[in-house]
């Protein structure tokens, strides 16, 4: 039987949450590095036992951690984020010029075939790349040349949070900042290009259709259909059929389409996830129902989830890396909140059960199958 | 010896559990203590002063001999109490909260 392993980024810690396919029993292990913020702890495909930590805080700066052995031993590996060249400046929330500085990792995405092999997203925003396994970092420059001057910092920093490797074009990622928008290189990370087009911010813009600018909050794909991608925006989900050139609104029925993650049914490419959240400034659920909410016709058509999950008085957020499917057969949904808990769904969506209830503020979460 | 003590995260991620000791030549300064405490725990590096600049981050303080040194010029000698050993070289995680 599969074991079935959560790994868990929270304000004060990671966890690292365990089950078998069932996913009904749970044993909850940490915390890991106890005080310190962890905006991301993730696994290897190649590796399952490599994960990677992104351990940060405010007095201590950054630090990262690597695990040969699914986190029975750590090792502290580079925190050397030095950006290439002359960093230059960026627009600050005054809309004046701001000098670039590095502040965190945001996101790691690592390769799907070699463990040593490992992206990261920072704040200030840049994409770093490993070839040896966190030792060292080389910046992807040429992302911060398509108009970075324009980039401006939202609400939690200007950073770098969402990176989709292509699954059938080694060349071909795509990005995700905030508030710069989404970005992709067709040349392996040398050129990018943004991939804003239809994207309208007019409440944040002074030009709602800029090219560069807009709060891009996540984006995913399903990997059988790669040119097919899905994005929570500030306001806003979208969707494109065409790797990102342009893009359409498929917020249809949802009762906000502001938010900040969004997911795709591990089987089922058409099937997609968000949740909801009232607004910019409350930054909790509609109504004070917890809802998750599905199409399962790529957009538009939207089904409120709410089996399990809290249906009155319930004022928590879901953050953009806070979501994650599995890939059973009946596929798992997992969230964390800013109340510090984390649900399951082994159907897809249609019943939840909450893991742990009150783990400290969660920040990213993901799910390993292990055999 | 120089003796250093660490704020808790730092003891933790350095895998220490009390002061640590340090060879320091002379003269002993903030810079040599730091470039000698990172040579000997790799780990700290970034987290108590910028890779880059070498600037003190802006939470982390300096004591020495009940004294705040922090804004001591890093090349300026340390007491002599703290470059004989005697009394350690405090490193600290500033106050903050409530």
């Amino acid at each position: 039987m599969s074991e079935v392993r959560v790994l868990v980024g929270t304000r004060k810690g990671a966890f690292v949450l365990r089950s078998d396919e069932q996913r009904k029993d749970w044993t909850v292990e940490g915390p890991h590095f106890p005080g310190w913020e962890i905006y991301h702890i993730t696994g290897t495909p190649s590796d399952p036992s490599r994960l990677y930590v992104s351990q940060s805080g405010g007095w201590f700066g950054q630090v990262i951690q690597r695990s040969d052995d699914a986190g029975k031993t750590w090792e502290a590996v580079s925190n050397d984020f030095t950006y290439d060249g002359v960093p230059g400046t960026h627009q600050w929330y005054d809309g004046s010029q701001h000098p670039w500085e590095f502040t965190r990792v945001w996101h790691f995405e690592p390769s799907p075939t070699d463990p040593d092999s490992v992206y990261a997203g920072v704040e200030d925003a840049a994409l770093f790349h490993s070839a040896d396994g966190g030792r060292s970092w080389r910046e992807l420059s040429g992302l911060r040349n398509v108009k970075s001057d324009l980039w401006q910092p939202g609400a939690g920093g200007m950073c770098l949070h969402t990176i989709v490797l292509s699954p059938d074009d080694p060349n071909r990622i795509f990005v995700a900042i905030s508030a710069a928008g989404a970005f992709r290189t067709d040349d392996g990370g040398t050129t990018w290009r943004p991939v804003n087009q239809g994207l309208q911010s007019g409440d944040e813009l002074p030009d709602a259709s800029a090219e560069v600018g807009h709060c891009v909050h996540s984006i995913a794909m399903h990997p059988s259909r790669p040119d097919i991608l899905f994005m929570q925006k500030h306001w806003d989900v979208m969707r494109s059929d065409n790797a990102g050139d342009s893009w359409y609104e498929v917020s249809g029925n949802l009762p906000s389409d502001f938010g900040f993650p969004i997911a795709v049914h591990a089987h089922e490419p058409d099937t997609i996830y968000v949740v909801p959240i009232a607004s910019d400034s409350h930054h909790f659920p509609p109504d004070g129902k917890l809802r998750v909410y599905r199409s399962r016709s790529g957009g538009n058509d939207w089904e409120a989830l709410t089996h399990g999950l809290p249906q009155s008085n319930c004022y928590v957020n879901v953050l953009r890396n806070a979501l994650a499917v599995d890939s059973l057969d009946s596929c798992g949904i997992y969230f964390g909140t800013s109340g510090g808990q984390v649900y399951v769904s082994a159907d897809s969506g249609d019943h939840w059960l909450p893991i742990v209830h009150d783990l400290p503020p969660v920040l990213s979460v993901e799910v390993q199958i292990l055999p | 010896m120089i003796l250093v003590t660490l704020p808790t995260h730092l003891r933790a991620l350095a895998r220490v559990t009390g002061p640590v000791e340090l060879a320091v030549g002379e003269p002993v300064s903030q810079r040599a203590i730091l470039d000698a405490l990172e040579s000997a725990y790799p780990m700290l590096r970034g987290t108590i002063r910028s890779a880059v600049t070498k600037e003190r981050r802006a939470f982390i303080r300096f004591f020495a001999c009940g004294d705040d040194i922090s804004h001591e010029p890093a090349d300026a000698a340390v007491p002599v109490d703290v470059a004989s050993g005697t009394q350690p070289f405090r490193i600290i995680g500033a106050m903050a909260g409530g």
